[in-house]
């Protein structure tokens, strides 16, 4: 057993106001700079929706992340994008990159024509203009172009994941009074088997031992841009004025110091929550070789029990620090993906073992034959679920591989929780109800009210347990800290410059 | 006089500005190193020009390559009319495929207005010396025909000597105008080489076909 650890998140996507205040304060802090201005680390979708870039989950037009071998004995895993000596022939144009049209294009306003223009009889306006070449553009899309369009004919019809429902579902989707959206906040997932990384022709792109974060070295990136098109999420962008490709680096300066990611800590609906997961790394490949129903369960059974002896042994063996595994054992991701099995994790089908667990949503609670009024939570809920108006069919499909009962399940406990709760501080449900309920979802007054508290009032230190680095014991080994000290910002450093 | 300086003297200060260039760039400032692709702002010319370009020019600079390391070989192969005729085919073909690649990525420079924004002078000049080169070339192909076979006998000895340090320009002082012109573009383009984008040649990452798919590093530990 070769344990390792993760710093892994939940997104709790009912708290999820759609707000943004994540997408800005990541864009403030990383990717404000030429050649990084359509890039966002992290983005907030509408689902359903077409999401950015646009249509990011249809694999037969990207061609991310990794499939079996169609062959019935002992199927390997491979690239979705091509093989190794594909990957060198292709090396001088490659055929799945996605272009700026994919993405958009970054604009400014041309705002010294509001001073500069010639007196006359209208009024000066400040013309877009292009952030590339510095020409008046169309503005034709943009981050979030079809924030809140949950039911638009033009930008939600588009969303690949409709394509595998049935007419009858869809139509649900889009009559004007049963409509539906929710949140998706994205960021990297700092996947397990990540496909960036085995896509990269250089080796530069690594996973750290320590935490897990995903990283491109930016001096051994030659800007092949394989990256771009494996990454099945499309979180590595590609920097069109520096030559090189970036990521989502988990704010790993800020973990490193004590604090949650921006993305984490400016969240307004604090839906976030950042905790180590323990896992055996031996089990990555067999758990990615079994079908796609079966995909989550074998994630989880990956992730191991941090307060179980033989685990703690095991991990001190495999070179994880107490601090780690103490921190493994305060998780609250742990609580979430393993112990309640509320959390699931996006797309679990493209075979990258995503470490970014989701919440699905339970809102809007109204379900789809009623038309108007709300539902009174004492009628039974659980058969609701069928015809709920966020059909499971499409939370499983973008959470569970298509596996409906896995969403069903979380929802189930989620809709005991609340009936408990509501029994308890509300009284419109009697407590034999609520113990049916919570009967149901197989779990105990307990667990529900721990349910409760870390979802409804976590605190800071509750929400992110960030594991202690002690990076000044990583910098004694080859530095001394004296000397680093006094001499750390002398010296020749280059910006991010293009070429020479 | 002047032949020893083009002939001698430059060559060698080409390659030690190349060697040297390179080696000090790569030290000091590896980020530099890059493809500098801008198929991200323009892919359809960039499909064309680049792949043609490329699968055009990197045969061709191997079959160069091949007459100075293996000029027995290669002067076997070109031995009888038919493989002689086959070579001069091949060359040629080559040649026109690399020439419209780098026409085209001439042209997408020229045109789009995003490419240009990525278009330093240096990368003009690096196309411009390129597309020389290849002009030179495919003239010589076919204004001076059966070079596979005057090549090994020319060429070969002139580069040979200057490799082993005993150099002999007076192989290639008598060629005509436009074989030197060719050699000395090629000298340049040596010279430059560091300068410029051209060094993305020498990160070709043909170690992927053997490498682990997934890369885990621990923070750098002492050795005690």
């Amino acid at each position: 057993m070769k344990i390792r650890s993760q710093v892994s998140m939940v997104f709790h996507l009912d708290k999820c106001i759609g707000c943004h205040t994540c997408s800005i304060a990541c864009k403030n802090i990383w990717t404000d700079r030429q050649g990084a201005e359509y890039m966002w680390w992290n983005n907030v979708e509408t689902k359903p929706g077409v999401g950015f870039p646009t249509q990011w989950e249809d694999q037969e037009k990207y061609h991310g992340g990794w499939e079996l071998e169609d062959k019935p004995k002992n199927p390997e895993l491979k690239l979705k994008l091509q093989n190794r000596l594909q990957t060198l022939g292709n090396l001088f144009s490659n055929p799945a990159m996605p272009t700026m049209d994919d993405y958009y294009e970054p604009w400014t306003y041309n705002y010294n024509d509001l001073f500069n223009s010639p007196l006359g009889d209208d009024q000066p306006t400040a013309r877009p203009i292009s952030r590339i070449d510095g020409k008046p553009i169309d503005i034709e899309s943009g981050p979030n172009w079809d924030d809140d369009l949950g039911g638009s004919n033009i930008y939600a019809v588009n969303d690949p994941l409709l394509a595998t429902m049935s007419a009858e579902e869809k139509q649900r989707l889009f009559s004007i009074e049963q409509l539906f959206y929710f949140y998706m906040p994205r960021i990297c997932n700092h996947c397990l088997n990540a496909a960036c990384g085995a896509a990269c022709p250089s080796g530069a792109i690594y996973k750290r031992a320590e935490d897990g974060v995903v990283l491109i070295n930016q001096d051994k990136c030659r800007g092949w841009r394989m990256c771009v098109s494996a990454c099945p999420y499309k979180k590595t962008y590609y920097n069109w004025s520096t030559g090189k490709s970036e990521k989502c680096i988990l704010c790993y300066p800020r973990l490193e110091t004590g604090q949650a990611p921006a993305c984490f800590h400016s969240c307004v609906g604090r839906i976030r929550y950042l905790g180590v997961l323990l896992y055996d790394a031996d089990q990555i490949t067999d758990a990615l070789k079994v079908p796609d129903e079966q995909l989550v369960e074998r994630q989880r059974e990956m992730i191991l029990d941090p307060n179980d002896p033989k685990v703690v042994a095991a991990a001190k063996e495999s070179g994880i620090p107490d601090g780690v595994i103490t921190a493994a054992q305060n998780s609250p991701v742990y609580r979430y993906v393993k112990e309640w099995e509320l959390a699931l994790p996006l797309h679990p089908e493209y075979r990258t073992l995503p470490m970014l667990f989701y919440v699905p949503p339970l809102l809007p609670v109204l379900n789809a034959t009623q038309s108007s009024g709300t539902q009174r939570v004492e009628t039974d809920l659980f058969s609701s679920l069928e015809n709920a108006r966020v059909p499971v069919r499409y939370m499983s499909r973008t959470l569970a591989a298509g596996n409906d009962e896995l969403v069903i399940k979380s929802y189930q406990k989620m809709i005991a929780v609340r009936l408990y709760k509501r029994a308890e501080t509300v009284g419109d449900v009697t407590n034999e109800q609520a113990s049916a309920a919570l009967a149901k979802a197989g779990m105990t007054a307990e667990e529900a009210e721990a349910i409760y508290r870390l979802t409804s009032l976590p605190t800071y230190q509750e929400r992110f347990v960030i594991p202690p680095y002690s990076r000044e014991g990583d910098i004694e080994e080859t530095h001394d800290p004296q000397q680093r000290k006094a001499e750390t910002g002398f010296g020749k450093r280059q910006g991010p410059q293009r070429g020479l | 006089m002047l032949d020893n300086l083009l002939f001698v003297v430059f060559p060698y200060v080409a390659v030690a500005l190349a060697v040297g260039g390179t080696i000090y760039r790569y030290l000091t400032n590896q980020f530099s190193f890059t493809s500098l692709s801008s198929q991200f702002l323009e892919s359809d010319i960039q499909f064309w020009g680049s792949t043609l370009w490329h699968y055009g020019i990197i045969p061709t600079l191997l079959i160069h390559l091949g007459g100075f390391v293996a000029p027995k070989l290669m002067f076997a192969l070109h031995s009888t009319p038919e493989t002689l005729y086959f070579a001069e085919l091949t060359g040629k073909i080559l040649g026109i495929m690399a020439l419209v690649g780098a026409g085209a990525m001439f042209y997408r420079r020229v045109v789009s207005s995003k490419v240009r924004m990525v278009t330093t002078p240096a990368d003009w000049i690096v196309l411009f010396l390129l597309i020389v080169q290849v002009v030179l070339g495919l003239w010589m192909a076919f204004g001076y025909r059966w070079g596979a076979t005057w090549f090994i006998h020319t060429v070969t000895p002139w580069v040979v000597s200057l490799v082993t340090f005993q150099p002999a320009p007076q192989y290639v002082a008598s060629l005509p105008l436009i074989p030197k012109l060719h050699f000395l573009n090629a000298t340049l383009l040596i010279a430059v080489f560091p300068f410029g984008r051209l060094v993305h040649m020498v990160s070709f990452p043909i170690s992927y076909l053997w490498r682990r798919f997934q890369l885990v590093i621990w923070t750098r530990r002492k050795v005690v």
